[in-house]
C-alpha cells in the first residue's frame, strides 16, 4: 500500500515576457505521511501508544519545523541575508533529517501479519550472508552498535554504492545516513532516540532491540537493495 | 567519605618550579584549558566525594564511586516529576553511569584523580575517551538532583537577582533565554547557567581591562554527557533535557517540562551557593596567578636546568612509600 506522497509543491508564479531574472524557487511544504498499518499492529514489539506519539507527535514535529526553516530559509536567500541562511543549516539538517529518517523507518517495520519479521529473501538474504555470515550474526551487531550509540540517533543497515557492500553505521540525532557517505543508501534504520521505546522499554535500550526483529519490514529493505544495486 | 590522596614525591619539581623553567610542559595530566593556572580544577560546590578507596591483597589503591541519592525521597518532586520518574532516571539511569564508571576505571591511571578531573581528562578536548560519558553523567546528575528541591521555583534573590539582572537584563529575560537554550538543544544534552571567570588564555596577553565584566553569567547548553567544567566554567544551574528525564511526565512536550522546572522545580539556594563558592575560587585563582607572574619575573631560568619533568601530579614510583 503506497504511502501519500511526501510533498505538494506550491510553485510561485513566473513572469511569461519578463526580460528581468525574477527569483522565483518553488517552496515545497512536506506533510506527514500516512502510516500503512494502524497503531497497534506492531504490538507487542511495539506499543500502540508509542506508535501514536512517535508518528502524530515527534515526526508531524519535525515536518512542522522543517517546512517554517524552509520558509526562513527562502526568505533569507531572496533578501541575500547569508547570516540568516548560515544559522538555518543546523535547523534543517536537524528538521529534515528527522522528516527523512521517520519515512524510511515507518516502512522499515510492519505487522506480523503483513509479513513484519519474516527473514529476508532474495539478494538481500545473500549479501548479507556473505557480508555478515549470517541473519543472526547481523542481527547481533546492529543491535550492539544500536545499544552503545550514546544520546540520540539512529542503528543503520546500508548499502555502499560504490563499493558494493553492505555497512552498518551510525549516526547522532537526525543526521540522514548519507552524512556517513555520500555513497550509502539506507535499507533499514532503527530509531534509537528514547522517545521510540521509552514509554515500554524505559532504559532498557537492548530489550527494544532485541523485540524490533520480530516486525522488521525486510520486503520493504529488500526491494531498495534491489532497485539500488540494480 | 574522605578521599585519600596519594602525596606527591617531594623531590620532584612543584608546578610553579617547573612552569618557570618552561612554560609548555608536557604530561598525561595537564589541563590544555589551564595552562597558566592551578593544575586541579576543584569544582567549588564539591562535596565529599562518595568514593571508597582501599588496598587490596597488593597493597594497591582502588577507587570505587558510590551512587548517591538525591536530596529529597523519590516522591518529594511529586505532581511536577513523578516518583516513577526519579526511580527510573536515579534507580537506573544514574546508577548504571556510576556502575559504569567504576567499571571503566578499575586498574587504570583515573582512579587516582577526582572525578572532576577525570572529567575533563577524558574529554581530551573533544576527542572524549571511553570513560567520558559514564564519569561526567555521573556529575550530572549529582549536579542535576541538586539543581531541585521540592517547593523550588519561584525568583531567587540578594547578589545572584543582582548579577542576572546585568548579564540578562531582567529575569524574565534570563528565564526566557534560559528556557530557548533547553528546548533548541537538539537531541540529547542539557542546558546550564554558569559562572564564567576565565579570561584570554593566550600567551603573553594581557586584557587590559581586566574588571569585574570578564566574571559573568552566561547561558549555555551542552549535547549527551557534555558538560561547561571542560570550557573551565562554574556550572551553578542545570536542566537534564534528555528525553528520559521527561518522558514519563511529558512525553514529547519538552517545553512543558521546561517551563515546570523553572516554575516548581529549582532549587535558588543551591544556586547561590555555587554562586559564592564560584566567586570565592575565581578570587583565588586571581590572587594565585598575581602571585605566580610576579614569582616569573624574579626568578631567572638557567639553560641547562635539566628539570623537565615537568606537571607529575600523580605518582607512580615504585619507590613512592608515602603513598597512603
Amino acid at each position: 500500500m503506497a504511502l501519500r506522497s511526501l510533498a505538494t509543491r506550491k510553485t510561485l508564479t513566473l513572469g511569461l515576457n519578463s526580460t528581468r531574472l525574477t527569483q522565483s524557487r518553488a517552496l515545497q511544504t512536506f506533510s506527514l505521511p500516512d502510516l500503512p498499518y494502524d497503531y497497534g499492529a506492531l504490538e507487542p514489539a511495539i506499543s500502540g501508544e508509542i506508535m501514536q506519539l512517535h508518528h502524530q507527535k515527534h515526526h508531524q514535529t519535525y515536518i512542522t519545523n522543517y517546512n517554517k526553516a524552509l520558509e526562513q530559509l527562502h526568505e533569507a536567500i531572496q533578501k541575500g541575508d547569508f547570516s540568516t541562511v548560515a544559522k538555518l543549516q543546523s535547523a534543517i539538517k536537524f528538521n529534515g533529517g528527522g522528516h527523512i529518517n521517520h519515512s524510511i523507518f515507518w516502512q522499515n517495520i510492519a505487522p506480523i501479519r503483513e509479513e513484519g519479521g519474516e527473514p529476508p529473501k532474495g539478494s538481500l538474504g545473500w549479501a548479507i550472508d556473505t557480508n555478515f555470515g549470517s541473519l543472526e550474526s547481523l542481527i547481533q551487531k546492529i543491535n550492539a552498535e544500536g545499544a552503545a550509540l550514546q544520546g540520540s540517533g539512529w542503528v543503520w543497515l546500508g548499502l555502499d554504492k560504490e563499493l558494493k557492500k553492505l555497512v552498518i553505521e551510525t549516526t547522532a540525532n537526525q543526521d540522514p545516513l548519507v552524512t556517513k557517505g555520500a555513497h550509502l543508501v539506507p535499507l533499514l534504520g532503527i530509531d534509537v532516540w528514547e522517545h521510540a521505546y521509552y514509554l515500554q522499554y524505559k532504559n532498557v535500550r537492548p530489550d527494544y532491540l532485541k523485540n524490533i526483529w520480530k516486525v522488521i519490514n525486510w520486503k520493504y529493505a529488500n526491494g531498495v537493495y534491489e532497485k539500488e544495486s540494480a | 567519605m574522605k578521599r585519600k590522596k596519594k602525596k606527591k614525591n617531594p623531590r620532584k619539581p612543584t608546578r610553579r618550579m617547573a612552569a618557570a623553567t618552561s612554560m609548555v610542559t608536557s604530561s598525561s595530566f595537564t589541563f590544555p584549558f589551564q595552562g597558566l593556572r592551578l593544575p586541579i580544577l576543584s569544582y567549588p560546590c564539591m562535596k565529599p566525594e562518595r568514593r571508597i578507596m582501599r588496598k587490596d591483597a597488593s597493597n594497591v589503591i582502588t577507587a570505587t564511586y558510590e551512587l548517591k541519592p538525591p536530596p529529597y525521597p523519590l516522591n518529594a518532586l511529586e505532581p511536577h516529576m513523578s516518583r516513577e520518574t526519579l526511580e527510573y532516571h536515579w534507580g537506573k539511569h544514574h546508577r548504571t553511569y556510576v556502575e559504569n564508571l567504576n567499571k571503566q576505571i578499575v586498574g587504570t591511571d583515573l582512579e587516582g584523580p577526582s572525578l572532576e578531573d577525570i572529567i575533563i581528562v577524558t574529554y581530551n578536548r573533544g576527542d572524549i575517551l571511553p570513560a567520558f560519558n559514564s564519569a561526567a553523567q555521573a556529575w550530572n546528575h549529582d549536579f542535576f538532583w541538586e539543581s531541585t528541591r521540592p517547593g523550588g521555583g519561584g525568583k531567587p534573590s540578594g547578589d545572584l537577582l543582582d548579577l542576572i539582572k546585568r548579564d540578562f537584563g531582567s529575569f524574565e529575560r534570563f528565564t526566557e533565554e534560559f528556557q530557548s537554550a533547553a528546548a533548541t538543544q537538539f537531541g540529547s544534552g542539557y542546558a546550564w547557567l554558569a559562572y564564567k571567570a576565565n579570561r584570554l588564555g593566550v600567551e603573553n596577553a594581557v586584557n587590559p581591562w581586566s574588571s569585574d565584566n570578564d566574571k559573568k553569567l552566561v547561558i549555555v547548553k551542552s549535547p549527551n554527557a557534555v558538560n561547561p567544567l571542560v570550557w573551565d566554567y562554574f556550572p551553578l544551574l542545570t536542566i537534564d533535557v534528555w528525553e528520559h528525564a521527561y518522558y514519563l511526565d511529558f512525553q514529547n512536550r519538552r517545553a512543558e517540562y521546561i517551563s515546570m522546572f523553572m516554575e516548581k522545580l529549582v532549587s535558588w539556594e543551591a544556586v547561590n551557593a555555587r554562586l559564592e563558592k564560584a566567586k570565592a575560587e575565581a578570587a583565588e585563582r586571581e590572587m594565585e596567578e598575581e602571585r605566580r607572574k610576579k614569582e616569573e619575573e624574579e626568578w631567572k631560568p638557567t639553560d641547562g636546568d635539566d628539570d623537565d619533568e615537568g606537571l607529575e601530579m600523580y605518582v607512580d614510583s615504585d619507590d613512592d612509600s608515602e603513598a597512603e
